[in-house]
């Protein structure tokens, strides 16, 4: 249907105004980390570099920002390896049972954190895990592993089992079946599924704050204590970077995505 | 690969072979012996337990009780990946990450087999198919026809003894099908392995096989040429499910060695009458039977009354359905030389009573029919 133009210019003023609306709070963080005073008021004066500076040479902020890191490596590692082996058995077992075992293992989507954060403090205190690397990284695999979960088991619904069926007649064992035809065409649900792991583990803040004590701290509770203490604009700063990273890597993996999907087609 | 050295292929035997699903019996008893190099094409509506004995053979199915041969050595219990056999499906299952040439090369690489070697492999197997300019293509870039002549070089690269196909042109246009039939001919000829082929077309399995398996309801019915089957069906099923044929039921009467049939008041009789008892019905073939005016001479057929109910000109002669006064259907078939009729023309069908096969009534025939 052919529309008129006002209509035409109504709809590209609205579809702009909803676009600025959802990337506001993102865009006020950039010119807020080139502050020249010790201030988060908006707009910022002045430029300069300090705030970046500050993220790199300071030992609070840099060792958080590899704590980080480190745990949401792991975490991906691990969430991706149980999730993906999940999915797969979830997929192979009967469909009730499947089901219910589902929704067992998507839970932590849907109960609140801070009620998590609660019974993780609560067990860590007894086993003293608070404030430990294998704490933090438990604690985040059970975020973490919902979302492996749905990636995995969406790629899965449209793989087509009856190759399975043929690579067995050619010889291959439910072993190599499952690294040369299942794993290979289930790729996309576990690389994606392995970025959400990620992305989960390292922005975390609820659970991460009941757990954490001073030696271990992550990014994200540096950024919560920063705030709360004083206007510092390094968490601008911070932000900023993990802005420019998510873009690329988010952007890379779709890149990375569509040179596949045209490769396979 | 030097094509002499290949095996012949490999001998099957199911002996007794059933395979339950809770009450339900998919195969019920099924005892098949199937040659070295022999094409054999397992034939029978959907739900007949042809694609279950196809996949008890490659191993996808456990039997629930009997005896499995492949090559004079039971395989009961083995696993699919180690039995061997080549399968082909109706759905290609072509794995679409990976280009024609690494398709074929898979159950090679699985194999050990490297280098020149598999190379060598390759293009023989893809030469073979006529696809050896297709190799750096992915199969969703191929038609469907030429995916599965991919699938089926994939599936005899490796020289398994025993070829299993399943309805492999079962989703391709009817033009193409009938090529790629003669291909599949073929490509048995020059291998000289075991082809074993399910399919519910009985016109695919008189072009290909050197004997057909008639299956229905999880039992085997004939075993056969496709020759035999047409001409002395052992069973009602098989005599209609193979070929165009025409049923006369009635009112049966036996004496002596004759057995006479009442159709409407009118009475067809044959110097046959039925071994094993039950009650006869006359099965004839649409050319054995013969069409004329009514009241024409009489010449001591057997003659019938009936008209037209559809005219079909098909090039080398012509078809027609005839419905008869009890109200079923006859089949004729007429050549281009003979008196052509119009629907709704009175008729008269004659034929001779040793054209006619007397077969015992089975309900069962007709339910399966779809």
């Amino acid at each position: 249907m052919e529309m008129k133009p006002l209509t035409r210019v109504m709809l590209g003023l609205v579809c702009l105004l909803v676009a600025i609306w959802l990337v506001a709070p993102t865009l006020v963080v950039v010119p807020m980390s080139f502050n020249e005073n010790k201030s988060l008021a908006f707009p910022p004066q002045g430029f300069s570099w300090q705030w970046y500076e500050n993220f790199v040479t300071n030992p609070d902020w840099s060792n958080s920002f590899l704590n980080s890191l480190k745990v949401a490596s792991i975490v991906a590692v691990v969430a991706t390896v149980l999730g993906t082996l999940a999915a797969f058995g979830l997929d192979r077992m009967k469909a009730r049972p499947a089901n219910l075992l589902r929704m067992l293992m998507l839970t932590p989507m849907v109960v609140p954190g801070v009620v998590l954060a609660i019974g993780i403090y609560a067990v860590y205190l007894d086993t003293r895990l608070v404030g430990t690397l294998l704490g933090f990284v438990l604690a985040h695999t059970i975020l973490a592993l919902p979302f492996v979960l749905i990636a995995v088991s969406a790629n899965l619904e449209v793989f087509d089992k009856r190759l399975e069926t043929a690579a067995a007649s050619l010889g291959a064992n439910a072993l190599t079946t499952f690294r040369t035809v299942t794993l290979p065409l289930i790729a996309p649900g576990v690389m994606s599924g392995l970025l959400f792991a990620f992305a989960t583990s390292f922005d975390e803040i609820v659970v991460s704050l009941f757990i954490t004590n001073p030696y271990l701290k992550t990014l994200p509770v540096q950024i919560f204590a920063s705030i709360t203490r004083d206007a510092d604009p390094t968490v601008a700063a911070v932000g900023t970077i993990l802005l420019c990273a998510t873009t690329l890597l988010i952007g890379g993996g779709m890149l990375l995505l569509g040179r596949e999907r045209k490769g396979a087609s | 690969m030097n094509p002499k050295a290949q095996n012949r292929g490999a001998a099957i035997d199911l002996e007794q072979v059933s395979k339950a699903y809770g009450a339900f019996k998919a195969l019920d008893g099924v005892s098949l012996r199937i040659e070295p190099g022999e094409f054999m094409t397992l034939l029978g509506p959907s739900g007949s337990g042809k694609t279950t004995t196809l996949n008890v053979i490659a191993g996808f199915t456990d039997v629930t009780s009997g005896k499995l041969l492949v090559g004079e050595k039971s395989v009961v219990g083995v696993p699919a990946h180690k039995r061997n056999i080549g399968v082909v499906f109706q759905h290609y299952a072509l794995f679409p990450h990976m280009t024609v040439d690494r398709n074929v090369a898979y159950p090679l690489r699985l194999r050990g087999v490297t280098g020149a070697e598999r190379e060598r492999r390759v293009r023989h197997a893809l030469d073979m198919v006529k696809m050896a300019d297709f190799g750096h293509r992915y199969p969703s870039e191929l038609s469907g026809g030429q995916q599965q002549r991919v699938a089926l070089a994939r599936a005899i690269v490796f020289d398994p003894p025993l070829l299993l196909m399943d309805e492999p042109l079962g989703a391709l246009d009817k033009k193409l099908r009938e090529w790629l039939q003669l291909e599949i001919k073929r490509i048995h000829r020059e291998l000289g392995t075991t082809f074993v082929y399910v399919t519910h077309d009985q016109e695919e399995a008189l072009v290909l096989s050197d004997r057909i398996a008639v299956f229905n309801r999880g039992a085997i019915e004939q075993i056969g040429t496709g020759r035999e089957l047409y001409d002395e069906p052992a069973t009602l099923f098989v005599g209609k499910f193979v070929g165009d044929s025409t049923v006369l039921r009635g009112p049966a009467a036996t004496s002596g060695g004759e057995t006479a049939i009442e159709i409407s008041g009118q009475k067809v009789a044959t110097a046959k009458r039925l071994a094993n008892g039950g009650k006869p019905v006359m099965l004839l073939r649409p050319e054995k039977l013969a069409l004329a005016r009514p009241g024409a001479g009489n010449d001591g057929r057997n003659r019938l009354t009936g008209r037209i109910g559809e005219a079909i000109y098909l090039g080398s002669g012509s078809k027609y359905e005839v419905d008869l006064a009890d109200g079923s259907k006859a089949i004729v078939r007429s050549t281009l030389e003979a008196q052509s009729f119009a629907i709704g023309d009175e008729v008269d069908l004659l034929f001779a009573g040793s054209d006619v096969k007397l077969l015992a009534d089975d309900d069962k025939a007709d339910l399966t029919l779809t």
